[in-house]
């Protein structure tokens, strides 16, 4: 039985981990991430999880911690946003590389320079190579939702990863939603007990972790990674699966909304995604054959669902909240656009940067995408590849 | 030592057996050889403290030598003798008169 409470996103990413109960938290404060941890820092003082919570002078230290504590035995996380981030950047891969299956709630926001703290995707896309899930929350209850499934899909003995759950700065982590919560028992029971088969407190079985790896082994080290990786869509999909028994919320890599027919398809993950839906809807109405595919896991990357998804489209925009400077539009197109280059029958793909630094993006600008698609449809030929939704020429 | 395929061995560069730096020679990284002059030496066991590696033999309490395929050939051993009972010399010498093996 669930109880739907109103949250913001930042708070019920803390509900969440207190009823995770993770055995340390180290984490450091950043706009937007700083209600998450204040909030859990509440139930810390107040006796109501048995964390150790580390008050960390800086968020490479708070990824550090994590990682020593992670290989301790212990269940371990943290939260941070955009330039938070960018400082755990050493650090993160070095958890996913010793296979540290830490979770951590990332509060999307516009990396500087110049300086802002409102939504883009700039950094966690920057990280998408550090070898880390990440799942995208469309509302507050996917924050929910994904960050209780992070920890069975991290800790799966067949992936052994972290887990990175992204939501929308502000947008999400500062916007109040009504959202169904587990009870603590179910939420605890779904997600399990923890054990880290390699722990260094185990001093009967004694390991080594961070051993110099040099052109002998390293090289076959990162081939494991990339197996877990390619390992962690079933595993995805299985605690999806079973989640959705216990809640009716089921969960897969991608979710597509008016998809079954659609001729334009717009590409989004995060927010935007329930701002395409309320646009689809619209066009719907309308008679036009508007669709939506959501992406949810961006690591591992979906291909062959993408592929199957989109085996009707005609054309196809991708929208990424960041920019990939120097590349032929944003990261998630680039991934889209290969992903379909070995199809026969392919539509033909546009990349949309949008939102950068929380640039509003309303019903409005994504009905000038799918104008845009149907044209392109229509003509069968893409005039402008990469496009730069909302910018003042 | 044979090297193994990513499938056969522990994630993430964890070692999972305790002592196996053993099977793993670094001899060749040595450009400096240390040498033990017995007839200057007045066991007092500094090297074997001071040795960062292991690589100093010691058999009923009196050092015999140096485990060559251990030793970097640092020097501190040759540096902490209090009796000039070590000297380093170059490693290129030796390998010449074994074949270009260390």
């Amino acid at each position: 039985m669930e109880k739907v409470m109103a949250f913001t996103g930042d708070e019920i990413a803390a509900e969440a981990m207190r009823q995770i109960n993770p055995d340390v938290l180290a984490a450091y404060p950043i706009t937007p991430q700083t209600e998450t941890v204040q909030k859990f820092s509440e139930f810390v003082a107040e006796g109501r999880v048995s964390t150790d919570m580390i008050r960390v002078e800086s968020e490479h230290s708070a990824m550090s911690a994590c990682v020593g504590a992670a290989a301790a035995g212990a269940r371990a996380m943290t939260a941070t946003s955009a330039n938070g981030l960018a400082l755990m950047w050493e650090i993160i891969y070095i958890a996913a590389s010793y296979r540290l299956p830490i979770v951590m709630p990332v509060v999307n926001r516009a990396l500087s320079g110049p300086i802002n703290i409102h939504c883009d995707h700039s950094d966690s896309m920057g990280a998408r190579d550090s070898g880390w899930i990440q799942l995208y929350s469309e509302n507050c209850q996917e924050v929910y939702d994904n960050l209780i499934q992070a920890l069975p899909i991290g800790e799966d003995r067949n992936v052994l990863l972290p887990v990175m759950v992204c939501f929308d700065g502000f947008i999400i982590s500062h916007g109040t939603e009504g959202v169904a919560v587990l009870e603590d028992k179910v939420a605890r029971n779904f997600i399990g007990e923890f054990k880290n088969i390699h722990s260094l407190l185990d001093i009967d079985n004694p390991v080594t972790y961070g051993p110099l790896d040099l052109f002998d082994y390293y090289f076959e080290h990162k081939r494991q990674q990339v197996e877990a990786m390619e390992k962690a869509p079933e595993v995805v999909k299985k605690v999806g699966k079973q989640f959705g028994e216990l809640t009716g919320r089921f969960y897969g890599l991608l979710e597509d909304y008016h998809l079954q027919d659609a001729d334009l398809v717009v590409i989004a993950a995060g927010s935007t995604a329930g701002t395409v839906k309320a646009t689809v809807d619209e066009l719907r109405e309308e008679g036009v054959r508007a669709g939506l595919l959501k992406i949810r896991t961006f690591r591992p990357f979906p291909q062959k669902e993408i592929i199957q998804k989109l085996s009707k489209a005609k054309a196809v925009a991708v929208m990424d909240r960041s920019a990939s400077f120097g590349a032929i539009g944003g990261p998630i197109f680039l991934e889209v656009r290969s992903a379909l280059f070995e199809e026969q029958k392919k539509p033909l793909v546009i990349s949309y940067i949008y939102g950068l630094g929380g640039r509003d993006t309303g019903i409005n600008q994504i009905k000038q995408v799918y104008h845009d698609l149907a044209k392109a449809a229509q003509s069968g030929k893409v005039s402008q590849l990469v496009n730069y939704l909302g910018v003042r020429e | 030592m044979k090297l193994k395929g990513w499938k056969d061995i522990p994630w993430g560069g964890l070692i999972l057996e305790a002592g196996n730096a053993q099977k793993y020679e670094t001899g060749g990284w040595r450009t400096f050889r240390p040498i033990w002059h017995e007839d200057k030496c007045k066991q007092c066991l500094f090297c074997w403290i001071y040795c960062p590696d292991g690589s100093v033999i010691v058999e009923d309490k009196k050092v015999k030598g140096f485990y060559y395929e251990h030793c970097k050939g640092c020097g501190i051993c040759a540096q902490e003798c209090p009796f000039e009972a070590i000297t380093m010399e170059e490693e290129s010498k030796f390998r010449k008169d074994q074949g270009g093996r260390p």
